[in-house]
């Protein structure tokens, strides 16, 4: 029974929409011990409603910034995330400070172009957890500390 | 008195044969319940592919008693993934979230961080004093699947050995006395 009822989890094809902007670069400079840290105010807007089906325990979503650096190919830094019991809570509009701090390994981030990608898991009542994302591109960090 | 007189003479007339052959049946029952468990090893590639949630770090996605089942890919550690660790000096593993990843040039070392849902802060307090990052190889396994509640008989035969006990010791009488 529980297999059937994760099974039909693939019958859902869902359409989430999402759009973040950083309102306001609060502060931006370099830690004592050289690495690069920044406060930024986010607004995030999505619609992920469509990715509940009657076996969905809940959504976790997080805000990740990712970038490339000289020293890492990847960095993924989660800045902000949430728990949505229900599907009448998946549809929002949030005005946040990053939740987690936006620290480098090294002192790259100035200039540094960036993505901020909202991930989601789907945590089922029973059954194969999945998970996806949608990837916004194009944000960029100040050349001077501030 | 009589019937523990029956009994016995019940027992007398069992033929050596019969007992043998229930001796055996015992073993298959542990054997294949074994060899379960290390074929689930060998298709997940994880030492330990159903673990169970003893913490409340991670809820109200799972839940004390949840059963996890865990697959250990090729594939890189990714944020937001929900991975089983080993510290260092702790004997029980830990099911946390990857909030944090920093994958490093050429070589293809990775520097993890997790935290617990349910947690306010971030697991550098669990890690080993002065480790800030988690490493492949403190990663057991990545939960993939999931069981409410599965575990619970397990978490119960820990806390309270005498009941598990006192179920061996029913399932073997059980098969003793169970005539095929």
């Amino acid at each position: 029974m529980c297999a059937i009822a994760s099974l039909s989890d693939n019958l859902n094809t869902p359409s989430p929409a999402a759009e973040i902007q950083i309102l306001n670069i609060n502060w931006f400079q370099k830690q004592p011990h050289g690495n690069d840290e920044v406060s930024l105010t986010l607004n995030i807007t999505a619609d992920l409603q469509s990715l509940f089906t009657w076996n969905t325990k809940q959504l976790f979503i997080f805000v990740a910034a990712e970038y490339d650096t000289p020293k890492n190919a990847l960095n993924q830094v989660s800045l902000w995330d949430a728990i949505i019991p229900a599907k009448e809570f998946a549809k929002f509009s949030i005005h946040t400070s990053n939740k987690y701090r936006f620290i480098d390994q090294g002192h790259n981030l100035r200039g540094k172009e960036f993505n901020l990608t909202l991930h989601w898991h789907v945590m089922p009542k029973t059954g194969k957890m999945f998970a996806d994302k949608i990837v916004m591109s194009g944000y960029r960090l100040p050349e001077e500390y501030r | 008195m009589g019937w523990i007189r029956e009994s016995i003479e019940s027992v007398k007339s069992m033929k050596i044969r019969e007992s043998l052959f229930q001796i055996i049946s015992l073993g298959m029952i542990v054997s294949s319940a074994f060899m379960i468990w290390k074929g689930l090893m060998c298709i997940t590639g994880s030492e330990s592919p159903v673990v169970v949630v003893l913490s409340e770090s991670m809820e109200p996605g799972f839940q004390r008693g949840d059963i996890l089942f865990l697959h250990m890919s090729k594939d890189p550690i990714r944020a937001g993934e929900i991975v089983v660790f080993n510290v260092k000096g702790r004997d029980i593993p830990i099911v946390h979230r990857v909030i944090e990843v920093h994958e490093h040039q050429r070589t293809d070392e990775v520097d993890i961080l997790t935290k617990g849902d349910n947690n306010d802060v971030n697991d550098r307090m669990l890690y080993a004093q002065g480790q800030f990052w988690l490493k492949q190889q403190h990663i057991m396994g990545r939960a993939v699947g999931f069981l409410p509640y599965a575990g619970w008989a397990t978490i119960i035969m820990t806390e309270k050995p005498i009941i598990k006990y006192v179920l061996i010791g029913l399932l073997g009488l059980l098969v003793i006395t169970s005539k095929d």
